[in-house]
């Protein structure tokens, strides 16, 4: 079933014709709404009225992360604070976190693209579904639970966490679909092994799997143990969250709903966009939101697009899975983690910054790990097991409490990182993704 | 009368006990008494030596994290109930014991006991005064 067959299978030439006038709307609408923007496009020397069609995005200024953390908190807004309706926040890398907010209409357009996504990945209404994404600040659980509100799935908000109730929930209520991280999926299949339970007997035959990259090999495995379809979500919070692109039942690339946002693949040095089946950065525009509206937003993500028609009938065009990041950044479940943050922190705890480095890893069938290396120096140093043990401690909640993850510190002695041209290797990357 | 300790940070890996001592060993360091306190990643290397400034100093060139520490060594009586009564004078004190630990003495074969103290000078006193003796630099050198 496709959820909204009109736009999702529009002709090529027509899509372009709506998404033309669209970014008018949009680049007229933050010009007029936001003194961030009408900055930017002033000095870019491109008025919105200069925009005629899709093509001429091009033309407009690229936005990036730290726009939205230099105009903390509401200064990227086109919209004023009271007329939102919702407001998400994500822990920041040195100070301010990131925030976005939603009008009426823009959860309105989050339950419509999640409801594209679910029907996507093969859902139809009354279906069952586990939400065992986290509930709250963070965009993916309520983010599914509108868009399962809007296709009228029977909606079990389980939240993320508290495993064996998950299991028996699934056991009890038979839900067909299950939305959470991938590394969660595979954790609970473990958990479900050891309570003596038989994954491949699960009620579960579609999974909803995002909110951190994952590999052709790790969907293998849970298809396998689950018995049932893995198929992968994309989103970001700047953007809506869940629900930017979404895989079909073929698993030939995440369908982009392109009608609301626009999505250009560019080289993310020089900015120009790239040829089509080409990897680059993925930059997006949102057409039609109406809080925060982005213009051009670097999402740092690394992927390829092709716009040929797909198997399933739609047409928006479908984007290859995350291949990498231009930035640093690593997702250690479903989190964003910057070594920056990780920096900041130990930087407040020492007064000085030790020599770190940051090693994740996914053992089989375990949740990702990270692991902060911390140098001990002579300043760090004590006799006393008790002080180095509390020292581990302190970074450990430090970082917990700003971040939100939890991670293993080990203290290593002196020139054990790496350094290549006098500059430790801050993150080592074990996973298989 | 107090006596330097030398701390070694050792991450637990194959090896970095033995990389210590032969990096002693070459450059002709007696070391008088060795231990080592461990958690499950690290642990912390603890030795008494002849000469404790320059072999730190030595430690450190090679790289290695290491502190001095004060401690007192005490001989430990060669009669029964020797060990006890040192901790009896010790537990009805006020002095507080961060870690200690013990050794045989090569020549007389006499047990001795090195205490972490949070109050060194006011351990000794009271130590001395309860005729228990204490160890100091030059004897150390000799041992
Ligand atoms: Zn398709």
């Amino acid at each position: 079933m496709i959820w909204n067959e009109k736009m999702e299978c529009m002709d090529l030439e027509d899509l372009k014709n709506i998404q033309s006038e669209r970014l008018k709307d949009i680049a007229e609408y933050v010009y007029q709404n936001n003194p961030v923007y009408k900055k930017k496009f002033d000095a870019a020397g491109i008025k919105p009225w200069e925009i005629k069609s899709i093509d001429d995005i091009k033309k407009l200024p690229f936005t990036v992360k730290e726009d939205l953390r230099d105009n903390y908190p509401f200064g990227l807004f086109s919209v004023q604070p009271k007329n939102l309706a919702e407001i998400h926040v994500s822990s920041g890398t040195t100070g301010n976190p990131t925030v976005v907010g939603y009008t009426k209409e823009d959860l309105k357009l989050w339950g419509e693209v999640m409801a594209r996504a679910f029907c996507c990945a093969g859902a139809v209404p009354h279906d069952l579904i586990q939400i065992a994404y986290g509930y709250g600040l963070f965009t993916g659980g309520l983010g599914a639970h509108y868009g399962a509100m809007e296709m009228g799935l029977v909606i079990i908000p389980a939240s993320s966490g508290q495993t064996k109730r998950q299991l028996k929930i699934m056991n009890d209520f038979k839900p067909r679909i299950l939305a959470c991280t991938p590394s969660y999926a595979m954790y609970m299949a473990e958990e479900a092994k050891e309570l003596g339970l038989k994954p491949r007997d699960s009620s579960w035959k579609i999974g909803v799997f995002g909110a951190e990259p994952w590999s052709e090999a790790m969907r293998k495995e849970i298809e396998n143990t689950w018995n049932m379809l893995a198929t992968d979500i994309y989103g970001l919070s700047e953007i809506i969250g869940p629900g930017v692109a979404q895989e079909c039942t073929h698993k030939t690339g995440l369908h982009l709903f392109s009608d609301v946002f626009y999505p250009e693949i560019i080289d993310p040095k020089t900015g120009h966009q790239v040829k089509e089946g080409n990897k680059g950065e993925l930059v997006i525009t949102t057409l039609t939101k109406r809080g925060i509206p982005l213009i051009r937003y670097r999402t740092r993500d690394i992927v390829s697009i092709k716009y040929e028609k797909c198997k399933c009938g739609r047409t928006s065009p479908r984007i290859s899975k995350i291949s990498g990041r231009t930035d640093d950044m690593i997702i250690v479940r479903g989190i964003n983690v910057f070594p920056s943050q990780i920096e900041h922190v130990l930087l407040g705890i020492e007064g000085t910054l030790p020599h770190y480095q940051l090693i994740v890893d996914r053992r089989a069938n375990e949740l990702d790990e990270l692991e902060v290396w911390v140098e001990v120096d002579q300043k760090i140093f004590s006799d006393e097991i008790k002080q180095l043990r509390a020292f581990e401690d302190k970074i450990k909640k430090e970082i917990d409490s700003v971040l939100g993850v939890y991670v293993k510190v080990k203290l290593v002695e002196p020139k054990t990182i790496a350094r290549s041209e006098g500059k430790a290797k801050r993150v080592v990357d074990k996973r298989v993704l | 009368m107090k006596l330097t300790q030398i701390s070694i940070f050792l991450e637990n890996r194959k090896g970095r006990l033995f990389d210590v001592c032969s990096l002693l060993g070459k450059n002709k360091v007696n070391i008088r008494a060795l231990t080592v306190a461990e958690s499950e990643q690290f642990g912390i290397l603890r030795i008494v030596v002849d000469k404790p400034e320059a072999t730190a100093a030595l430690l450190k060139k090679h790289g290695f994290v290491a502190s001095l520490t004060d401690i007192v060594a005490v001989e430990v009586a060669d009669k029964p109930g020797g060990l006890a009564d040192i901790l009896k004078v010790l537990s009805v004190s006020d002095i507080n014991v961060e870690y200690m630990y013990g050794f045989v003495e090569r020549k007389s074969d006499k047990a001795i006991l090195v205490f972490r103290f949070d109050e060194p000078d006011k351990a000794i006193v009271l130590l001395k005064k309860k005729k228990i003796k204490v160890i100091g630099r030059k004897e150390i050198g000799d041992l």
